[in-house]
């Protein structure tokens, strides 16, 4: 039995609390491999799957059947270890907060590049904004806090580091976090059949780049 | 096809909405107040989810160079052809060239308008919907812009008006569900008790709501809350308590916890709240 908190979210929508945070990657991949009847849409985040509902589903039985899903997911972990090869993005590491970023880290701007290039990120969530993806890497120890101030306009490609997360800026958008460097890589296009690069549980490497 | 000659305050073009794109960070917008613009598309023998214009508070002036049938529903803007007044919710014949004007809206706050074939301009991620958060879709209306008209379905109008009532200017009230973070207040269902104003920078991303008789919205948790996903109709509550209801264009996630949640059968009616209006929430249980 895997321990999930279902909660109302209004009369259309379910939020889903599993027990361990570590289980909502399977969750969301399991329900994209199993669609359940009645759900419109699934949208993952830091440790929540909020789940729409089709107009006239009835959420109780949707709910029952959330439930073998995510039991399902349960025994399925592990498995989900390693999909296609990551998507390599390129970087130039030219960013303006760089070298604060560096020192707020206590280490050298080299280290930096080496830990955000050596390390596999892997897409949890996305938000924000189209095809702004929350890439999480523990390993990378690159965990660092936003800006004091949020810039009004964050350029395009812009990479960044907040909150233990890193994230490439799809479009031009005010925001906070700590831009490092630039990619030419574009991130969101809307005329593409899949508009955006990074998607739930998408993987990606950070590959250094004189012209990004 | 028809010319936009004076877009009002602000004039979008709208339809149902992307649903299905949460993958992709991109939320659902379309039509505010869904039950009038479906009413209009109906109205003029459209499918309910053909692209009209959906324009805040009137003021919306356009010219039909080669004549349209078309209909205008929500919120109560007089409406004239040519300077001639024509009934709400009803089917407009203009024949030949014509001019269709919205005056400013005395109840309520979007009026739709909908032409017979739907307005075709190009869809993105499958939708016409100005999504005004994410940018997504075609650009607000401005002076002058030209927008094609759709080839005009099988159906014909069925009726030449439909009996509803003008939004009211007066209190609303709303049904919430509570959750899902209503364990984050210490008394959640004040929410229930006395009522809310309207804010001036509400939108089409949310109604922001100031207090006017009743308890404040306190917290019990002082934590921070990890990002989650937002459903239409959550009223997240920022640490300065005054909440924030969720409409077409919201964020999909959000950092503040969710008290409440609108039905969505009332989320329509959410949608004509005017600045400085009123409003009341009562608690709903399935």
């Amino acid at each position: 039995m895997s321990d999930l908190d279902i909660r109302p979210a209004g009369d259309r929508a379910l939020l889903l609390v599993p027990a361990e945070a570590g289980t909502v990657a399977a969750v969301v991949a399991e329900l994209r491999r199993r669609p359940v009847a009645g759900v419109r849409d699934t949208l993952p985040a830091a440790r929540t799957v909020l789940v729409t509902l089709e107009p006239g589903a009835r959420p109780e039985l949707v709910e029952a059947r959330l439930r073998e899903a995510v039991e399902a997911a349960a025994a399925r972990r592990g498995e989900l270890a390693d999909e296609a090869d990551p998507w390599e993005i390129p970087v130039r590491y030219d960013g303006a907060d760089l070298t604060e970023t560096a020192s707020l880290l206590d280490m050298s701007e080299d280290e930096l590049i080496a830990r955000h290039t050596g390390a596999v990120w892997r897409c949890a969530f996305v938000g924000f904004a189209p095809g702004f993806g929350y890439l999480e890497s523990p390993r990378a120890g690159l965990s660092v806090a936003r800006r004091d101030r949020s810039r009004t306009a964050v350029p395009a490609g812009s990479v960044a580091l907040a909150g233990g997360y890193s994230a490439v800026y799809p479009r031009s958008t005010p925001g906070g976090w700590r831009i490092i460097g630039t990619t030419r890589m574009r991130m969101w296009d809307p005329d593409r059949r899949e508009p955006a690069v990074v998607r739930p549980g998408t993987r990606v490497r950070f590959v250094r780049a004189e012209d990004g | 096809m028809l010319r936009v000659v004076a877009p009002g305050l602000l004039s979008t073009i709208q339809d149902l909405g992307r649903p299905g794109w949460f993958h992709a960070g991109v939320g659902v917008s379309g039509a505010a107040d869904r039950r009038s613009f479906t009413l209009a598309n109906r109205l003029v023998g459209n499918p309910e989810s053909a692209a009209a214009i959906e324009c805040a508070l009137g003021g919306l002036r356009l010219e039909f160079p080669a004549g349209a049938i078309a209909a205008v529903t929500g919120a109560s803007a007089p409406i004239s052809v040519d300077g001639r007044p024509e009934a709400p919710a009803s089917v407009l014949y203009l024949t030949g060239p014509s001019y269709l004007e919205l005056g400013i809206a005395a109840s309520g706050l979007r009026c739709y308008v909908a032409v017979r074939g739907g307005i075709d301009v190009p869809a993105v991620l499958g939708s016409r919907s100005r999504d005004t958060l994410a940018g997504l879709g075609p650009e607000p209306l401005a002076a002058g812009d030209a927008l094609g008209i759709g080839r005009p379905p099988r159906e014909w109008p069925s009726v030449e008006v439909a009996p509803v009532a003008a939004p009211t200017a007066d209190l609303v009230t709303v049904r919430v569900r509570l959750g899902p973070r209503d364990d984050w207040f210490r008394r959640p269902a004040d929410l229930f008790i006395g009522s809310w104003q309207a804010g001036t920078d509400s939108d089409r991303v949310g109604l922001r709501l100031d207090r006017i008789d009743g308890p404040p919205l306190t917290r019990r948790t002082h934590g921070e809350l990890p990002t989650e996903g937002m459903p239409l109709g959550a009223i997240q509550v920022p640490p300065s308590g005054q909440p924030v209801v969720f409409l077409a264009d919201h964020p999909i996630t959000g950092g503040y916890p969710v008290v409440g949640t609108v039905i969505d059968a009332d989320v329509d009616r959410l949608a004509q709240v005017r600045p400085g209006q009123r409003l009341r929430f009562r608690a709903w249980m399935p």
